[in-house]
Parts: C-alpha cells; structure tokens; sequence
C-alpha cells in the first residue's frame, strides 16, 4: 500500500483516537467508582472511604487530564484531515459533538476542579453531589460522541441536499434514538466500568500480595468485584444487541467478522476459529459450530444472513444505480448554472427575488431530474466509490465497477481475529469478576495467592480489548467514514504527504512522551499508596478494631488484617 | 418540521452568528485569564512557592474555562460545517502547533508538583508558558489572516483547497498584519492575566502582575490602534455583490463577491457598530488604570468589557463575512452561505437555550465556593490537594 495522503490521515487518526481511548475508559469508569467509594463514605460516615476515594481519586486524575488533553485532538482533528467529511455530514455530525460540550464537557470539566479543591470547602453532601456530576458529565460525553460515531455506522434521519452537495438532518429523533448509537453506548460504557473495575483490583490485588494498605485493598476489591461482573456481563449482553443490529444495518462488516463467504443456508454456522483467505475468500482449518450463528445474528433459525459473495453483486447493482444519481446530481448543477448566468445581467433584482421560497426551493430545475436524484440519491455514495479510479464515475469501465465493488469488502482477515480475541476478553472478565465477586461476598475475603498474581497481570486486558473493539467498529466500516454514504478515500483535506508527516511525526513523539511521563507518575503514586488523611484514618480504624473485639464477634475482624 | 418555522432561516443565521461569537468571547474571558496567567508564570513568580501561588489561583478553575474554546470548536462545526473544515484544513500547522501548545498546559497544570524535582518543576512552568503564550498569539495570528483573506478555492462539489506548499501555507501566515493581530491578541490576554493575579494572588507576585500589566495594556491600546489605522489604508475588503439572499441554500458558489477598498466601509453603512471599538479602548483603558491603583474586582471587569469590545469589533466589522478568500473572492464563506440547514440550527439553538443557563450557574457557584485569595499558606498546607 503507498503512503498517501489518505493512508496517511488514517493512520494519524487511528493513532490518536486509539491513544485517546487509552484514557477514557478509565475516566468511564473510575468516575463512578469514586463515587459509589464517596458515597459509603458519606451513608457510614468512616474516614477509610474518604481515604479511598481520595487515594483512587489521585490516580483519576493523573489519567483525566491525559483524557481532556488527548480529546482536544479529536475535537479539532476532523476540521484538519478530514474536511470534506466536515463538510459533507458537518449539519448531522456536528449537533451530537456541540451538545456533548454543553451537556457533559461542562459539567464535568466544571466539576472536577471542585472535586480535587474542594474537601474543604464543601460540606459532606455537597462534595457527594460534585463526584456524582463529575460521573455523570464524563459518562453523558460518551453517550453524545457514540450518537455521532452511531451515526457514522447507520445514517439514519438525513437526506442528501443537490443544492449545498452535502447530507442534511431530516429529523434529530432518528439520529438520537439510532438503534445502533444506543447499543455501542451502553457497550461502550460497560467496557469502560470493566477496564476501572480491572485496574482498581489489579493494584488492590498487588497490595495484598505485598501486604501493604490492606484495608484499602480488601474494601477496593468488593467494590470493583461487584461493579466489575455486572458491567462485564452488560458488556457481553449489548455487545451481542450490537452484533444483532449489525445483521440489519452493516451486512457487509458482519460478513467479515463472521468470515462468512458465502449466503448458508439459515440457520448459519458459527467459525470459531479459522485462517479467511481474501484472495481466495474461503476460510482455512475452519472449525464451525452449527446454527449458533443464525441464532445470534437473526435470533431466528430461518432467516439467512448474507455472505460476501452476495453482498459484492448487491453492491456493484447499487453502483450502476449510484451513477445515475450521480449522473442527475451533475446535471442538477449544470442548470444551475445556466439559470444563475442568464440572471446575471440583472443580477441585483435576481437576488432580491430569489429570497423567497423560489430560491430556498426548487431553484427553477427541472422537477424530473430532481426526482431521477431522489430516487437514487440512497446509492450515491456507491458512484463516489469509483473517484478512486475515475474522476467521473459516469465514464467507468465495466472493471472499474468490478474493482469498486470488491473495495466494499473490509479485510476480513484482522477483523475475524480481532473480534474473536475482543469476545474471548469478554468471557474471561467475566468468569474472573464472578470468582472475584463470590470470594469478596461469600469466601470470606481470603485470595488465594495464584488468583492475586493473576490479578495484577491481569490489568493490561481490558485496554486490549476496548481498542479491538473500536478496531472491529471503524476498520470494519471501511471502505467507508459514513457507511453507504461517503468512501474514505474522498473524506480527506486535500493536504500534502509534508503536512502530515510532519503532524504524524510530531504527535507519535509528543504522545509518546506524554505516554511515559503519566506511566512514570501513576507508578509513583501507586507505589506511595494512600498518603491523604492518614492520622485520622488510623485512629478510626483502631478504634472500629476495637468495637469489634468487645463485640465478642470473631469473624468480623478482617482476617487478613496485619493487627491480627 | 414545524417546529422550525418559529424562526426563519436567516434569522437563526445571525442568532448562530451571534452564539460563535458570545463562545468566542467567553472563551477569551474566561481561559483568556488562564493563559495569560501561563504566559506570566516565568516573570511574576520567582520561588516554588510563589509559582505554585500562582498557578493555584487558576488550579480549580481552567479545566472549566478550557471547554468554552472545545464548545466553540464544536459549535462551529454544528453551525457552519464548511467554516470548520476549510479553516481548521487551511490553516494545517498553525492548529497542529495550538493543539501540541494545548495538550501540553493540561498535562503541566496537573503533573508539575506531583514530583518535587526542580528540573521537573521549571520544564513545566515553561511548558505553562508555551500553553498560555503560544495559543494566544497563533489565534491572534488566525484573526490577523482572515481579516486579509486566506487563500482557498472551492470546487463545484465544495472540496477546498489551499494554494501553496505545506511550508509556505504556514510561514505565509505570519506576514507583518497577522503577527500585530497576533501581538494584540497576546497583550490583551497577558493584561487580563495580569488583572485575575491582581485580584486572587497578593504581595509581590500581585505587585509584579500589575506592573507587567500595565505595560501589556498600554501595547495592547497601541496595537489595536495601529491595526484599525491600517486597516483603513492598507488593507482591502470584501462585499457580496448585489444584494444578499440571505435564506438560500447554504452553498458559498451561488453569490458572488467583489473585493472593496476596505473593510471600514462597514462604519459607514452602520455606524452604531462603532460602539465595539469605543468599549475596546474604554475596557482596556479603565484596565490598565485599575492595575496601577490596585483596585482589584473592576479590573477584572474592564479587562472583560476591553476583550468584549476587541472581539466583537472584529465580528462586526466583516460581517456578514466569516472567511473570505484571497484567491477567488467567490468562494468566500459568509453568515448567509456557510452555515447549516434551518433544522439543525433551530435544533442546536434549543438545545443552547436549555444548557447555557444551567452552565451558567453552576460555572457561577463554583467560582464564589472558591472567592477569595490564594496565600502561600493555602498553597503549602494543602500539599495534598493543591497544585
């Protein structure tokens, strides 16, 4: 593949979307973990919990500032390499980024100076409601910026406008309510609360395998445990509602990830593991579970899911149909501008008339090419495929056509693996959440020492696993940015290869230092431990160690507790 | 939808103009201070303790302040698709070099006293400098190049494209108008810094900011000046030709454009629009009085009121133009051919009516929960917490 300047604005945001996410799902999920901490603190009044969130609280931050810094980057990133995509979606995409900096960015930007600054300046209460809103602010950015990604996967609610060469919002309800945006959130958010969920274990794990800090590491642990299971097991759920959306919206990305060649008959078989061949498009060594595919893709045993082979002919139709919109969509404009220049000489008065509903609306072009367009509008996107090869898609060989069509086919080979690996991550949490939760609750907090080690090895694995999942979401797009609307190879700003060497070469540097500077400080702050409010902390729970012995009540004192 | 009929297409037009601008304008006010105390840090503060003085008065605050400039990208974006793909595209490396700039004053804000090394400390003091410095020159910059017209085309299918090589595209920003706008942009955020200090921080540190500032307001006058002047004799402007359709399509080809002797024209076709000038020198007049008889709390305001007056006369004067360009004046971008469609506008618009206020508020209730100095015994005693 050569490096142009739209390989290479893809790699730049792949890079920095993928970096960015190394951050968020803490923030996600963290967030809340202090908050449910906080909250115990402020329902039982014990100083432990207070020390808790502070200590985790610490470390939120350290990762949070990564988040807000990195997520600059995305804000400003479509304007700079992607501005035909701006443009071309800017009136859709652009309402769901805007409302997420009113209604989440503010509120928890707002809030978390509070949150850091404020132990003493606020009551208990009131310090409580800053931690939920800081939760709530982060977790209502996920949802506005996974209704604009949704979008970019299902283009719901928008039509095409000949008149201002872009799509245009017909109604706010379809893009909000997107079927598929609902379901990448709750997923996405879930994933969120596992990779916190991890990462408080695995650094509480390793506190017990040191003996340090324990109180803080057994309390820690029931409450990632407990939080940990039910978001991995929503992660799974909705995972699944996202694959079942797909059967409908995105045939072509569920076919690769699935491998699935061609059309079986229903219900279809699921390829557990296997080598696809592209070229060849079979898939070697497959070893295949019968109907489990059918059932998860279509919750049926009679509906067929389509394979590539099928797809690529359906495609190359919506081609040939696409040229003809295409075809419309230039004479629309060729009559425009036979109308303007013929108004010209009175160009004044023209203008003054045409402010009515004249020039808002038809534009005096004929009513039959403007419904030629209409009805083929939906294929466009499929013409544009072919400016890849032809700089006017009416003149394309039959080849080209062939050419265009295989090019809607993802590479199936990353996507099979990755996913299979995403789900296998997905099983694994949950089995060891479920260990982790029953031993907290039912086992009287006694970890085995092998389950510890695991533990902290363990917490790479989400992060891992979310960045699989947003690989499997927006490579599997591919050839698209906005699936059967606009190809990739035409969303990109008409820079030069220079440009963005130098910002590719200038981000993985920057981020790379930025990367060892926070990996540095987070191991610093680990190794310290809790180190706010340690007096009172102490005093309090000598004095709780106590109460329990004159209770008489063996079992309450913390067995792994090193007075004991 | 029905619904959107309430108000016509142009009239949201101008609203949504008018939004951009208060986003603008309440980007310049609020992180306006945060950078300019960043640019300050070097010279204001000499000791670990008085540094850290400083950067605690906006500790709390700037991560706040920081999403009025997100909000603005993204309300840009919302409102006028094409102004944010052909600016941000155009001015490529100019916004890579903002981006890095912005990256790193987070990062430095929060990482700077989590170790006690002094090279550490003093590579993110700088790091708070190039943060505040450089983003507020380069935005002055930007206004400086719009003003003059930037060199982009549009096709007919509305891909733009940008004349010149990559390193031509960023070095010809920096031509003699745009490096003044860029000056001015600079002084007037380093004499609002200058101000917020004067109000949170005391004893030498708030001596030393009020002088700096006097110094910062008095070139900030002198340039604003210097660029009106010039403006009116050296620098051509821009005019639809006939009269506007004002509710059209949004696609820039279908108008057309000339270019005029000058922009100034605008004060003549309406002068009440020379009120933004006049609040421009007033502002910053009254700020520049104020820190050099140490009032505190109306400083700050008349920074605020000079910044209003500054950005908005810039606003008015173009209108109804947003990014004009050198090179085909046909494929300028303005208010009537630029922006949205009615639904989304009128969409955006209510969801701005809805969280503004609420924003607002709690923004308000959070900087009285912090009203007050900040000593170097709030700085020293609270190791945990601050800074």
């Amino acid at each position: 593949m050569e490096l142009g300047i739209v390989e290479l604005s893809r790699l730049q945001f792949a890079m920095t979307a993928m970096y960015h996410f190394l951050f968020v799902p803490l923030t996600l999920g963290l967030s809340i973990i202090l908050a449910i901490m906080e909250t115990v603190y402020v329902m039982t009044g014990r100083p432990i919990w207070r020390q808790m969130t502070k200590f985790w609280g610490t470390l939120f931050g350290i990762n949070f500032v990564l988040g807000v810094a990195t997520g600059l980057t995305m804000e400003f990133q479509f304007g700079m390499n992607w501005s035909y995509y701006s443009h071309y979606v800017g009136d859709i995409f652009g309402a769901p980024l805007a409302v997420e900096g009113l209604m989440a960015f503010f509120l928890e930007a707002t809030f978390v100076g509070l949150f850091f600054f404020g132990w003493d300046k606020l009551t208990r209460v009131q310090h409580l409601v800053v931690t939920w809103l800081v939760a709530l602010g982060s977790n209502l950015s996920a949802l506005w910026i996974l209704i604009a990604n949704g979008w970019m996967q299902n283009p719901v609610g928008a039509a095409f406008n000949p008149d201002t060469m872009r799509m245009e919002m017909t109604s706010f309800y379809d893009v909000l309510f997107n079927p598929v945006a609902q379901a990448k959130f709750v997923h996405t958010v879930s994933a969120g609360y596992v990779t916190a969920s991890v990462f408080v274990l695995g650094v509480s794990a390793l506190y017990l395998l040191k003996d340090k800090h324990v109180e803080l590491a057994r309390r820690s642990i029931s409450v990632a445990a407990a939080f940990g299971l039910a978001s991995a097991l929503s992660v799974v759920v909705l995972g699944d509602e996202s694959g079942y959306t797909e059967s409908h919206t995105q045939k072509m990305k569920l076919a690769a990830i699935e491998a699935m060649w061609e059309t079986e008959k229903a219900p279809a078989p699921f390829t557990l593991i296997g080598f696809p061949d592209q070229e060849a498009r079979e898939t070697h060594f497959a070893i295949k579970i019968p109907w489990v595919m059918g059932l998860i893709g279509t919750r049926s045993l009679n509906v067929p899911i389509a394979g590539i082979d099928q797809l690529v002919a359906e495609n190359k139709a919506r081609i040939k149909q696409g040229i003809v919109a295409y075809d419309a969509l230039v004479q629309i404009r060729e009559q425009r501008a036979a109308l303007s220049s013929a108004a010209k000489p009175s160009g004044a008065e023209a203008g003054e008339t045409s402010t009515s509903a004249e020039g808002a609306g038809t534009g005096g072009i004929s009513p039959e090419l403007r419904k030629t367009f209409e009805e083929n509008s939906e294929n466009l996107g499929y013409a544009l495929l072919l400016k890849r090869y032809v700089d006017d898609p009416r003149n394309a060989t039959p080849e080209q056509i062939e050419k265009a069509a295989n090019d809607t086919v993802p590479g199936v080979l990353p996507l099979f693996w990755a996913f299979r690996f995403m789900v296998g991550f997905g099983f694994l949490f949950i089995a060891f959440m479920a260990y982790f939760f029953w031993m907290s609750s039912f086992g009287g907090e006694r970890y085995p020492r092998w389950a510890l080690i695991f533990a902290v090895i363990l917490i790479p694995a989400p992060w891992l696993a979310a960045e699989l999942g947003w690989f499997v979401a927006e490579f599997g797009r591919q050839p698209w940015t906005v699936d059967d609307v606009l190809p990739t190879a035409l969303s990109v700003s008409r820079l030069s290869v220079e440009d963005l060497l130098i910002t590719l070469g200038g981000f993985v540097t920057f981020y790379s230092i930025l990367f060892i500077v926070e990996i540095t400080l987070m191991v610093k702050y680990i190794r310290k431990g809790p180190y706010q409010d340690v007096e009172e902390t102490k005093a309090w729970m000598a004095q709780h160690e106590r109460r329990l012995r004159a209770l008489g009540d063996e079992d309450a004192i913390p067995v792994a507790s090193p007075a004991e | 939808m029905i619904l959107t009929d309430f108000i016509t297409y142009d009239v949201l037009r101008v609203i949504w103009w008018l939004l951009v601008g208060v986003l603008l304008i309440g980007f310049a006010m609020t992180d306006g201070f945060d950078m300019g105390v960043g640019a300050l840090l070097p010279f204001v503060a000499k000791t670990d303790a008085e540094r850290r003085v400083v950067i605690n008065t906006v500790g709390p605050v700037w991560e706040g302040n920081q999403v009025w400039f997100i909000l603005g990208g993204g309300a840009i974006f919302a409102a006028w698709p094409l102004v944010y793909a052909v600016s941000f595209s155009g001015f490529y490396l100019a916004m890579f070099v903002v981006l890095a700039a912005l990256i790193l004053r987070p990062v430095a804000f929060k990482y700077r006293s989590k170790r006690d090394s002094k090279l550490w400390r003093s590579g993110w003091d700088w790091a708070l400098f190039v943060g505040g410095a450089v983003p507020a020159l380069i935005f002055g910059v930007a206004v400086g190049n719009v003003l003059l017209g930037v060199p982009f085309r549009l096709t007919p299918e509305l891909v733009s494209h940008y004349e010149g090589n990559f390193l031509w595209k960023f070095l010809g920003l920096l031509n003699p108008f745009s490096l003044l706008a860029g000056v001015v942009s600079l002084a007037m955020l380093l004499t609002h810094g200058a101000a917020w200090l004067s109000l949170k921080a005391e004893g030498p540190v708030a001596e030393r900011a009020r002088s700096i500032g006097t110094v910062t307001g008095v070139v900030t006058i002198a340039g604003y000046a210097l660029a009106g002047v010039w403006l009116a004799i050296g620098i051509q402007g821009y005019a639809i030709v006939g009269k506007a359709v004002t509710d059209g399509p949004s696609n820039p080809l279908y108008s057309e454009v000339e270019r005029t002797s000058t922009w100034l024209t605008a004060y003549a076709d309406r002068p009440w629009i020379a009120i933004a000038p006049i609040l421009a020198f007033l502002g910053i007049v009254m700020a520049i009085r104020g820190l050099r008889e140490g009032r505190e709390v109306s400083t700050l305001l008349w920074s605020q009121l000079g910044i209003f007056g500054t950005i908005s006369s810039v606003g008015l004067t173009m209108f109804p133009f947003i990014l004009p360009s050198s090179i085909d004046p046909n494929s300028s971008l303005t208010v009537w051919d630029a922006s949205s469609s009615h639904v989304t506008l009128f969409i955006m618009l209510v969801a701005t009516a809805i969280f503004l206020p609420i924003i607002l508020a709690y923004t308000a209730w959070v900087y009285s929960v912090l009203w007050g100095k900040v000593t170097e015994a709030d700085v020293t005693g609270n190791s945990d917490t601050a800074y």
